[in-house]
């Protein structure tokens, strides 16, 4: 079992929801995971402790003052709110590259065993690779699992939430096979259908995107992702404010010398 | 995707590799997959003696108070320089382990070259509670839980302590004001919850991280609740060198109830 409580008293997630990011384009699901735990002011509860992730440490991201700042990190952790029954795990480490199956199999027996009443992970998919309709319109799709569709029923749809599309099998044949293709979406379309095949009520959220500074995109999913769960209170025809962590700083480097100039 | 003037260039992301939507193997795939998985097995020898105490135990673990680990060659020439000088100490064991970087191989009869990268065990001689590694081989992603959860398997977890000193380019280093020549070579620290020690410098400010073995071996204290302390060393010099190695010494103020030796100053290359 790869979950390990950070406390000796075990934690309970039955019946909460749990919000995980896939490691996609952009690393926007994980950007967005970051603001929810900062914004929320999460409790972390455990660790994922698997072969599956790269190893990785550091202080606390999510430092407030001096005395929180010294707080180990880990490469996979998971934060709790039990107010709003609400768990968020945060996967800071691409997956091994020969593990991507083993580690949708071991999330995916994770979220059985330990009872959420629904997953959502949140994602993303090149750009570049969207066909002549989904250059129009909004950049943000779901896809649910047939139990999901049990427990929100047509919501999302109401809501004026966009499907993602399939693709064909082979391009270009008629009445060829579709399927579902999320380029750049890392481990999405795994964790989606062995969700499936398990009965897990799932939902995934992705945002269409290229690499750069991809801060503005996480901002759009995650104000896409509360109209539905409102995890944050937003007064009408106004953003919810989200809290940046201090481990946003230089993300694109170093200061720059002066004599540089 | 097309640019400006016409031609095609693959784009890449930094997040995930591509095609890997199809992960459909076949019979043959997987047997590959798994030879080539034991090629890059990590493989632990112990010396007869130590082998013999494992037996011994019952629990096939060693009792340690102290685990020192030192990653790279200027932490590694520090503790060689600094701690393991004195006649008190016994190799006792190695690692070895393929990759495309480390061609040790995996068999265990084969004996080490000196100079040769490698991840050697000491232990000393008057205290055997205390082991010391010394790793300056490359270790690959895959195999980094793998060498954290052998070599910690070895070991009882009751009393255990760690200490890791660890090189690192300070190219690195984020700051956002300009590190100056003159600031470098210098130590920042990081400990698990578990620790309850003085750090002896400034703590590794966000947004920072550590990457590679130290990495694995903080996590897996800090997930299993063993107090354990690293000290990473940021350096402008790749190779090893006596200024960077003596940046280590405040770690000695940690090291010296542990070990009788005095410390001397190494012959090294000077800056």
């Amino acid at each position: 079992m790869m979950f390990v409580a950070a406390e000796c008293t075990p934690t309970s997630f039955k019946d909460f929801t749990l919000i995980m990011p896939a490691i996609s384009v952009g690393n926007v699901g994980q950007l967005a995971v970051d603001l929810i735990v900062s914004t929320l002011n999460m409790c972390r509860v455990g660790y994922i402790h698997t072969d599956c992730l790269i190893p990785m440490a550091g202080n606390n991201p999510y430092a407030t003052f001096a005395e929180n700042a010294n707080d180990l990190s880990t490469n996979a952790e998971v934060y709790s709110s039990p107010e709003l029954r609400l768990a968020v795990l945060q996967i800071r480490t691409p997956v091994v590259q020969t593990k991507s199956k083993k580690f949708c199999k071991l999330m995916v027996s994770w979220i059985k065993a330990s009872g959420f009443s629904r997953t959502v992970v949140l994602s993303s998919s090149h750009a570049y690779q969207r066909d002549d309709q989904q250059l129009l319109g909004t950049p943000l799709r779901y896809l649910q699992t047939p139990s999901m569709q049990k427990v929100t029923g047509d919501r999302l749809k109401e809501m004026e939430w966009k499907e993602m599309e399939t693709v064909s099998t082979f391009p270009g044949v008629t009445d060829s096979e579709q399927r579902l293709y999320i380029p750049g979406g890392g481990a999405t379309k795994g964790l989606f259908t062995d969700s499936c095949a398990e009965d897990i009520p799932l939902v995934v959220v992705l945002i269409f995107c290229s690499e750069g500074d991809n801060i503005p995109d996480a901002f759009t999913l995650l104000n896409h992702l509360n109209t539905w769960l409102h995890l944050v209170d937003a007064p009408a025809q106004t953003q919810p404010k989200w809290r940046i962590p201090a481990s946003w700083r230089l993300l694109f480097g170093s200061g720059i010398p002066p004599a540089l100039f | 995707m097309a640019t400006f003037f016409g031609e095609v260039l693959s784009v890449y992301s930094r997040a995930v590799e591509e095609d890997d939507d199809d992960l459909d193997d076949e019979n043959e795939d997987e047997q590959i997959h798994r030879e080539i998985e034991e090629k890059r097995e990590v493989h632990i020898a112990w010396c007869p003696e130590v082998a013999q105490s494992l037996e011994d135990s019952g629990s096939n673990k060693l009792q340690c108070s102290d685990l020192i680990i030192a990653v790279g060659t200027n932490a590694a020439g520090f503790l060689s320089a600094y701690v393991l000088n004195t006649e008190s100490w016994d190799a006792v064991g190695h690692v070895s382990l393929w990759n495309e970087r480390s061609r040790g191989s995996s068999r265990q009869s084969i004996a080490l070259l000196p100079g040769e990268p490698a991840c050697l065990f000491y232990r000393h001689r008057d205290n055997p509670a205390v082991l010391v590694c010394q790793s300056t081989c490359y270790i690959a992603e895959d195999q980094l839980f793998q060498w954290t959860e052998k070599v910690f398997g070895c070991l009882q977890k009751r009393g255990l302590s760690v200490m890791v000193l660890s090189d690192s380019p300070v190219a690195e280093y984020k700051t956002p004001d300009y590190l100056y020549g003159s600031a470098v070579p210098f130590l920042r620290s990081l400990k698990s919850s578990a620790s309850e020690s003085q750090a002896l410098c400034p703590a590794l400010e966000q947004p920072n991280i550590l990457t590679g073995l130290p990495a694995a071996v903080l996590s897996h204290c800090q997930v299993h609740q063993i107090p354990a302390v690293l000290y990473q060393c940021y350096t402008d010099v790749i190779s090893p060198d006596s200024i960077t190695m003596e940046t280590y010494k405040p770690a000695l103020l940690c090291l010296s109830k542990l070990v009788k030796g005095q410390p001397c100053c190494p012959v090294l290359n000077p800056r």
